[in-house]
């Protein structure tokens, strides 16, 4: 078990695969010599050279729909959109594509393909490069969508993500390639559509997702420390596919659900979960299902301004006590 | 002041609308079989689209984008192409899929809203029909760039529509696979219309073949209806890339003597005299005036020709006919290559629901 950023299991991930099936590609932009624009992919090129680690012109579109292409001929290729925002100008082969594909010739036509993506907020990189955009990904069937928060995580997931047989967004939170956490050493994989329960409480099961599961966790040792309330963590991990089962035996052992949420609070994800635990676990719930959210508005570039709208932990404390009390 | 780039863009043609050899004919072009061979897969094509429409008047088939018109370029480009290699075609490349194998019964199918339709019996490596405009062209970046890794000598020649060339991922394609010196092949069917948008309103370029130049591929123009000329133009552009040398965009100039589907009416926007003189340019004429004036063809092998193409798309449509629909579960079965959880309870939630449905049906019978 070795101590690695966020960043770095990124590229361990790819590494591994990359060691393991030689029609793993990378391709994007700044990926190679400069070792991604968030240091992700360093040191890949120079393991496996400039065939397999492509830097492309800066075209979304050509980018994914080569991608697209190489999946359905024979590569298991990785592209990387350097902030998800940018999926706005190439969301086409993504929704109307990859993720029609292979209904649309009746399942003869897998697309082995993952798009990697620096998601969210928390860095000062304003508007149009700090939004949560899973959601939108959820949104659109055919999709598998993972966003990890944890360094082993991603190096598991990422792993599972590239072997897996459909099309895979895996959304990197950028303010969390610093973070340090623990990644086994070895080959290391970690099944696709799992939550983790990473604190067991009794009063209120909080779900979280990517950057929102170090603050909810935060919030969960506030409220046991200062309001003697228990708190369970679920972290996602993935929305599509999405581990109800988890979730609703979570919920249903306390009673309560707060969701924690980077993105803008419309059709965030966190309304689809409530929605999920409303129909099969209403009777079981001792007060209304609570949404902590980024209000639905852009996120600002002033630091002041971000840290206002992205949930913190004092908001989910907050949220949590008036639920509880 | 300096010259420091220059360029020019050729156009090439072989049989002119009158039948008359306007240029020395390729080898192929010489063999009476080959002409016959071209020429039988051009007729059928028309023969496809009719009946294809007939089918889409009388409620049998959805949306239908006819070809008619620009039958010499989807056949002269697949008949130019290897087994191996690899097809990427728009909505109106019939004649193409069928000289590549694709049946009559999977394009109706596909065009019936049957998925199983783009499960091709035949080129199982050809790309589904690219309903969204040019994305295509991207999509034969990937697949030559899966040759070029694996050192394979394949193509992919993608097949795109001049409305297409004013497209973002058009320009961003072409880039890459100049920049990485791809083998890949685009062939513009310039018809002259984008539904509406008559070729003069989509851009105030010269020609379309010159977008390649900017990419820094060859690009050429030819005569779309010529059949000859296409099947040459795109095999010399197909061993170019197969040999590693450079990628190539080829504008064949045609025209779309069809509306844009049958969902369209296009006596609203272009008048009958235009209409009526491509029709003097066609290209399964010109062939029938060549194949007469210098191959002997006569009116027998013509009526039996006609008939054997007829009966052909005859049989496939009686087979699309009698083919039944998928069950709607499929579409749970096949969006994902296993079944999430979460889709589990819903693909059960409706088929629960449609049994009810189909039970409550027979009461009221």
């Amino acid at each position: 078990m070795a101590q690695l950023t966020y960043r770095e299991a990124v590229a361990a991930a790819m590494a591994q695969e990359m060691r393991r099936d030689p029609n793993v590609v990378f391709l994007g932009e700044d990926i190679a010599a400069a070792g991604g624009v968030f240091k992700t992919s360093v040191g890949l090129l120079e393991e496996f050279g400039a065939d397999r680690v492509r830097d492309t012109p800066i075209s979304e579109q050509a980018i994914l729909g080569a991608t697209m292409g190489a999946a359905m001929t024979g590569l298991r290729p990785i592209a990387e959109i350097m902030f998800s925002d940018f999926f706005a100008v190439c969301w086409d082969i993504v929704a109307n594509e990859m993720a029609k594909t292979r209904y649309m010739t009746d399942g003869q036509v897998t697309l082995p393909l993952v798009i990697r993506s620096g998601n969210g907020g928390g860095s000062r990189f304003g508007a149009q490069h700090s939004q949560a955009v899973e959601n939108w990904a959820m949104a659109v069937p055919g999709l598998k969508v993972v966003a990890p928060a944890l360094p082993g995580d991603v190096k598991g997931l990422l792993a599972a993500a590239i072997r897996d047989p459909d099309p895979v967004l895996f959304f990197e939170q950028k303010s969390l390639y610093a973070t340090k956490g623990e990644v086994p050493d070895g080959e290391y994989v970690i099944e696709l559509g799992k939550a983790n329960v990473l604190r067991s409480g009794t009063d209120v099961t909080i779900v979280a997702l990517a950057l929102m599961v170090p603050r909810a966790l935060k919030a969960a040792e506030q409220l046991e420390a200062e309001h003697g309330i228990s708190a369970t963590v679920v972290d996602l991990r993935s929305l599509v596919p999405l581990d109800t089962q988890t979730i609703l035996a979570e919920v249903a052992k306390t009673g309560r659900m707060v969701t924690v949420e980077e993105n803008p609070r419309l059709c965030g994800w966190g309304a689809e979960v409530s929605s999920i635990v409303a129909e099969e676990l209403f009777w079981d719930l001792d007060g209304p299902i609570v949404r902590v959210t980024t209000p639905h508005i852009p996120l600002a570039a002033a630091d002041s301004m971000e840290d206002a709208m992205l949930p913190n932990a004092d908001r989910i404390v907050q949220a949590v006590r008036q639920l509880v009390d | 002041m300096s010259i420091v780039a220059k360029f020019q863009i050729e156009c090439f043609s072989c049989i002119d609308a009158d039948g008359h050899a306007v240029a020395e004919l390729p080898e192929f072009a010489l063999d009476r079989d080959v002409l016959i061979e071209l020429y039988r897969w051009m007729v059928l094509t028309r023969a496809f689209d009719e009946r294809a429409i007939t089918l889409q008047r009388t409620g049998r088939l959805g949306t239908y984008a006819s070809s008619l018109g620009q039958e010499a370029v989807g056949v002269g480009l697949a008949h130019a192409m290897l087994a191996e290699d690899v097809l990427l075609p728009s909505f109106r490349e019939h004649g193409a899929q069928l000289v590549r194998g694709v049946t009559a019964g999977e394009i109706l199918q596909f065009w019936g809203g049957d998925e199983r339709g783009s499960d091709f019996s035949g080129p199982r490596s050809d790309f589904p029909v690219s309903i969204p405009v040019a994305s295509q062209a991207a999509h034969a970046v990937g697949a030559a760039l899966a040759f070029k890794l694996s050192k394979a000598q394949r193509v992919a020649v993608a097949v795109l529509g001049d409305g297409a060339t004013s497209k973002g991922d058009f320009y961003e394609s072409l880039n890459i696979a100049g920049a990485w010196n791809l083998p890949v092949v685009f062939v513009v069917a310039n018809n002259q219309w984008a539904i509406s948008v008559p070729r003069a309103d989509q851009t105030a370029a010269a020609t379309l073949a010159q977008k390649a130049v900017a990419a820094g591929i060859t690009g050429l123009q030819v005569d779309g209806n010529d059949v000859v000329v296409v099947r040459k133009a795109v095999s010399d552009a197909l061993e170019q890339a197969r040999n590693g040398s450079r990628p190539c965009l080829i504008e064949a100039l045609t025209y779309r003597l069809s509306d844009h589907t049958t969902v369209d009416d296009a006596s609203r926007y272009r008048d009958d005299e235009e209409v009526s003189a491509h029709w003097q340019a066609e290209p399964i004429a010109r062939l029938r005036k060549h194949l007469i004036a210098v191959h002997g063809w006569t009116k027998e092998e013509e009526s039996d020709l006609v008939e054997l193409c007829a009966a052909e798309v005859d049989e496939s449509a009686d087979a699309y006919l009698a083919e039944s629909p998928q069950p709607p579960e499929t579409i749970f079965d096949y969006t994902y290559a296993s079944l999430p959880q979460s889709l589990v309870k819903q693909r059960g939630e409706l088929l629960a629901l449609l049994k009810d449905a189909d039970n409550g049906t027979e009461h009221e019978q």
